[in-house]
């Protein structure tokens, strides 16, 4: 049976408790939203992308649960000094760890420390928490007006 | 006045199962309540035995779907204390009770630059009908205010009702906040200047009396499923005289008396609000909740409600880190809270693993998060099956989520 710490690991209490990148850019020329409804969850993103089609910088703000909060924090980890053009395929191994089948074992050496969310899969109401700063960059990238939602 | 809990709890069958290995503590009974063995037999009976439609056949099982149909009609009736079962019109719940009063007499009598006057309290389902009604007319939609402890402000009221004021729609107990509001006084403030009043007691019919006519309530609506019955029905019961003047709200079979292509001549109260088939089985399961909740009664039901409030308040107050949201004075059944630290949901995902059931969320109370610029809050809501050992166990997951998020 699995255990409570598998969804609440410490990388992830941690990143709830001071989130990595918080606070608006002062320089970004990228930026959405994202909001959960029925939880409440906000999150606005920020994102500078260089003449390179480098992600710069990114950030976030927002309210929300531990999951989501540190799921936004550890992207923005992740995503930060990467090419934008690698962002599409990181999008798509992020969902597919959060939504696989129980059995199958999260690829640590692609994920690095996003791994850590893989126990949402555990917890089927939770895993649009986790998904939806993913969102949000993305409407960020795609320079979407529209409001990104995962309920 | 006392009741046999142990008994009261062998009468719901779902209450006696594990949830991870842990025994289920149900503390989320304002969203909706567990069903009694006999609510549930009801049901099954009405299907295996007497299932047919009703007002219809000359047969003898449509002639005994229509009788317990038409029962259950009479039980709430009684219930409620109202007039004739001519005031008692099927729903599909408090929602679509509210919307047929905001359609049918709202659309008739609300006029431009009329007002609409609700509570800071209310349920989305209480507000967006109005919000509805007076944009398509062209009327105003005013607010009472509430204070700190979640109270409505009474003097706001007095100077928020005019002679505008075409109706007043209050809850009669917050779902967010468990606050009891005075609606009596609200309901005769209102008609001293001639504005008519809904009285949103789906939280409330499960936990106080209700008496249509002592309240003098216009309109009084509820849901079953928070009172022991099933989902997918509910009741508005409305003054005669206000129904006879009132539209149908939808057409079709059932509600009429003589249709041809040229003209449509309406049936008799209750039915010329019931178009179609109605929930037959709902309607019977509703029924034999309220006897239900009439064999232990209501002088039991509210001493054993207050103290176990008082039990889990208490806790409260000594857990550190958790401020309540919703301190009225008048107020039953409901723990709302934030925890220092640890977000609502987190806490309702926590709380799961340990057995515990609660809400986390805006409680389809947005306007109440924003008063106390809370995103969401956990609530822990209770009724007449739960214990203080559940009361425990709820504490006990508090602080165990607490250490996880320490």
């Amino acid at each position: 049976m699995f255990d409570l710490r598998d969804l609440y690991q410490q990388v992830i209490v941690d990143h709830n408790k001071s989130p990595r990148n918080f606070g608006k850019l002062e320089k970004f020329n990228h930026e959405a939203d994202g909001y959960n409804p029925l939880c409440g969850d906000r999150l606005h993103v920020y994102l500078n992308v260089n003449d390179e089609g480098l992600i710069e910088d990114v950030s976030f703000e927002g309210e929300g649960c531990a999951i989501s909060v540190a799921s936004a924090s550890l992207m923005t980890e992740a995503v930060k000094g990467t090419p934008l053009s690698e962002f599409s395929a990181k999008f798509d191994i992020f969902q597919h760890m959060v939504t696989a089948d129980l059995s199958e074992v999260p690829d640590e050496e692609v994920l690095g420390k996003l791994a850590v969310l893989s126990g949402v899969r555990e917890f089927p109401s939770r895993i649009k928490c986790a998904v939806l700063c993913w969102h949000t960059l993305k409407s960020a990238v795609t320079d979407s007006d529209e409001v990104a939602k995962t309920e | 006045m006392s009741m046999d809990l142990n008994a009261v709890r062998a009468d719901f069958p779902i209450l006696s199962q594990e949830i991870y290995g842990k025994p289920l503590v149900y503390l989320d009974n304002a969203a909706t309540t567990q069903k009694p063995q006999s609510v549930i037999d009801a049901i099954t009976h009405y299907y295996e035995r007497d299932n047919a439609n009703v007002h219809r056949g000359v047969h003898a099982l449509s002639e005994r779907a229509t009788a317990a149909y038409e029962g259950a009609r009479k039980i709430i009736a009684d219930f409620f204390n109202a007039r004739s079962v001519r005031e008692v019109i099927f729903t599909r719940g408090t929602t679509e009770a509210i919307n047929l009063v905001a359609h049918s007499w709202g659309g008739y009598n609300v006029r431009a630059g009329d007002e609409v006057l609700i509570t800071h309290m209310e349920h989305h389902s209480n507000i967006v009908p109005w919000q509805m009604l007076c944009e398509h007319v062209g009327a105003t939609l005013k607010v009472v205010p509430i204070n700190e402890k979640g109270e409505l402000i009474m003097e706001a009221l007095d100077e928020l009702l005019s002679e505008r004021t075409k109706l007043v729609g209050v809850v009669h107990m917050s779902n967010a906040l468990g606050t009891i509001n005075p609606v009596a006084e609200i309901i005769e403030r209102a008609h001293a200047v001639g504005a008519k009043v809904l009285v949103d007691g789906a939280q409330a019919a499960a936990h106080l009396p209700v008496d249509v006519q002592f309240l003098d309530a216009d309109f009084y609506v509820t849901s079953a499923h928070k009172m022991y019955g099933p989902t997918g029905v509910g009741v508005l019961v409305a003054k005669e005289s206000l129904l006879q003047t009132m539209p149908p709200y939808q057409s079709g079979g059932d509600m009429i008396r003589m249709v041809t292509f040229e003209k449509t001549e309406y049936n008799d109260l209750p039915y010329k609000f019931e178009a179609g088939t109605p929930n037959i089985s709902g309607a019977i399961g509703f029924g034999r909740a309220i006897e239900y909740i009439q064999e232990i009664g209501f002088d039991a039901i509210q001493k054993r409600e207050k103290e176990l409030l008082a039990y889990a308040t208490a806790k409260a107050d000594a857990f550190e880190g958790l401020r309540q949201i919703g301190t009225a004075k008048e107020k039953a059944c409901v723990l709302s809270f934030v925890l220092d630290g640890v977000h609502p949901h987190d806490l309702g995902t926590i709380l799961d693993r340990e057995g515990v059931a609660i809400r986390a969320g805006h409680h389809c109370a947005m306007p109440v998060m924003d008063f106390f610029k809370v995103p969401a809050t956990a609530r822990a809501s209770f009724s007449i099956y739960n214990t203080e050992a559940e009361v425990d166990a709820l504490f006990a997951a508090l602080k165990k989520a607490q250490e996880i998020f320490g």
